[in-house]
């Protein structure tokens, strides 16, 4: 099958690349990229760890063709942390509040708790809960996953983080 | 889990999709969110050899009024229906409904018109637009027409529609002001489809039940628009006395599998108590 040409800012950085039409999105991340922070979970659109940022909205990369992706605008979690390395304030809040333990599905929860946060500067415990509803985690019983979002929550909004009484 | 081989088409109007959907006959399929379409091609369960990607046709977006109808394009994800100030006022089960559709990720890129044509009797849409007696704008190579909600569905993945044509538009007429609605339903988890669940549209007046329509999900191969049901509740104070004698009459309708959500007999349980629920949450948001 006759490869198509694709363009798209990926981490800030412009990419071109021939790609397969059937090349899933997640494949071309990892394998071509070679940005391996998405990762394959249950590859059927479930649970999430391959969460990116494509055009301000957070997707399941397993499910979305490259080709679907032409054009786009993509932040994976290796394009977080500023250059010097300083972490993006949800990696220090998942470190601060032991948000992982594997880490395996931390990319996809700190991907798509940098959107929710983009579009809900402050949300309730409930709103997080059901923010990260498609990213499963199958260590932490998500305690310290939503612990953590608040943290972020609060750093960026500039007030003390307050935990809550268990 | 790799797909089969393609190519790929992404058409810039209808005219041309419709066109390339003629041209390429069976072997092509047209793409939308592609969040029940990939899924089954990464599975190998379809293997189209030409996709049509509707992402490119700006005609298929947006949302508008027209006279007392709602027009929704059918490349509206779920998650513009659960933004949109539009129909938050006018048809707020739209907003309840999208809710409960799989996760966050995957509603900011499924779309309604995928929802209601796929013909897949676990989506939650297509029982909510029966319930509010939407039809869908179609377009095909023979023109355009519109088809009834209620007349759309013919079995599990078969619908009305002809090969080559597709759903462009939603249009809603705008329920009453004043209604109630709700729409229950009852899963495992996020993400999954219906046990079972049910669409309430209703106006009260006087303390007594005026109009009301009521659609049911994922209990028989179709979804379900439950006509006699709601002539029962229909002059009603939906006492419980009535609501039992209309919930016996839903299930009576329901034909769902025995599968991984439960026995057949437990899920057309279940359709009775989606429909209490979801009654009683109408009633309480109408206004008298």
């Amino acid at each position: 099958m006759a490869k198509s040409h694709v363009s798209m800012t990926v981490n800030g950085k412009k990419v071109e690349e021939l790609v397969e039409p059937r090349t899933l999105l997640i494949h071309f991340l990892r394998e071509q990229l070679h940005l391996t922070g998405p990762h394959i979970g249950c590859d059927t659109s479930h649970c999430g760890a391959c969460t990116v940022d494509l055009d301000g909205k957070s997707v399941k990369s397993c499910t979305v063709f490259t080709v679907q992706a032409n054009g786009a605008d993509i932040r994976t979690i290796e394009g977080m942390a500023a250059a010097d390395g300083t972490l993006h304030v949800l990696q220090e809040a998942f470190r601060e509040m032991h948000g992982l333990q594997c880490g395996f599905c931390t990319p996809g929860m700190i991907t798509r708790a940098y959107r929710l946060l983009q579009e809900n500067k402050n949300p309730t415990e409930e709103e997080i809960r059901l923010g990260i509803s498609g990213n499963l985690c199958r260590c932490t019983g998500y305690q310290n996953i939503v612990k953590a979002i608040q943290y972020a929550a609060a750093k960026i909004s500039g007030v003390p983080f307050q935990e809550a009484a268990e | 889990m790799i797909p089969g081989p393609f190519a790929y088409h992404r058409p810039a109007s209808v005219k041309e999709a419709v066109s390339l959907l003629g041209s390429l006959g069976e072997d092509a399929r047209a793409i939308a969110g592609g969040h029940s379409l990939i899924p089954m091609m990464k599975l190998r369960l379809a293997s189209p050899a030409h996709l049509i990607d509707l992402a490119g046709v700006a005609d298929l977006k947006g949302i508008h009024e027209d006279g007392r109808d709602v027009v929704i394009g059918a490349m509206t994800t779920q998650h513009e229906v659960i933004e949109s100030k539009l129909l938050g006022e006018k048809i707020p089960i739209l907003r309840e409904t999208s809710f409960v559709i799989a996760d966050p990720q995957v509603r900011y890129v499924g779309t309604l018109g995928g929802n209601v044509a796929n013909g897949d009797p676990g989506n939650d849409m297509p029982a909510v637009m029966m319930c509010l007696n939407a039809s869908y704008h179609a377009a095909g190579k023979s023109g355009e027409r519109r088809i009834a909600a209620r007349e759309f569905y013919q079995g599990a993945y078969f619908t009305a529609l002809e090969p080559g044509e597709i759903v462009t538009a939603i249009r809603i007429p705008a329920p009453a002001t004043g209604h109630g609605y709700a729409y229950e339903k009852l899963k495992r988890k996020v993400g999954d489809y219906a046990t079972a669940a049910a669409a309430v549209v209703l106006t009260m007046s006087g303390g007594k039940v005026a109009s009301c329509s009521i659609g049911l999900t994922n209990v028989a191969e179709t979804p379900l628009w439950a006509e006699a049901t709601a002539k029962i509740l229909t002059g009603s104070t939906l006492d419980a006395a009535t609501v039992k004698k209309a919930v016996a009459a839903a299930e009576a309708i329901t034909s769902p599998a025995t599968d991984s959500r439960g026995p057949a007999a437990y899920r057309t349980k279940m359709a009775g108590v989606m429909l209490t629920r979801a009654l009683a949450r109408a009633k309480e948001r109408a206004g008298a």
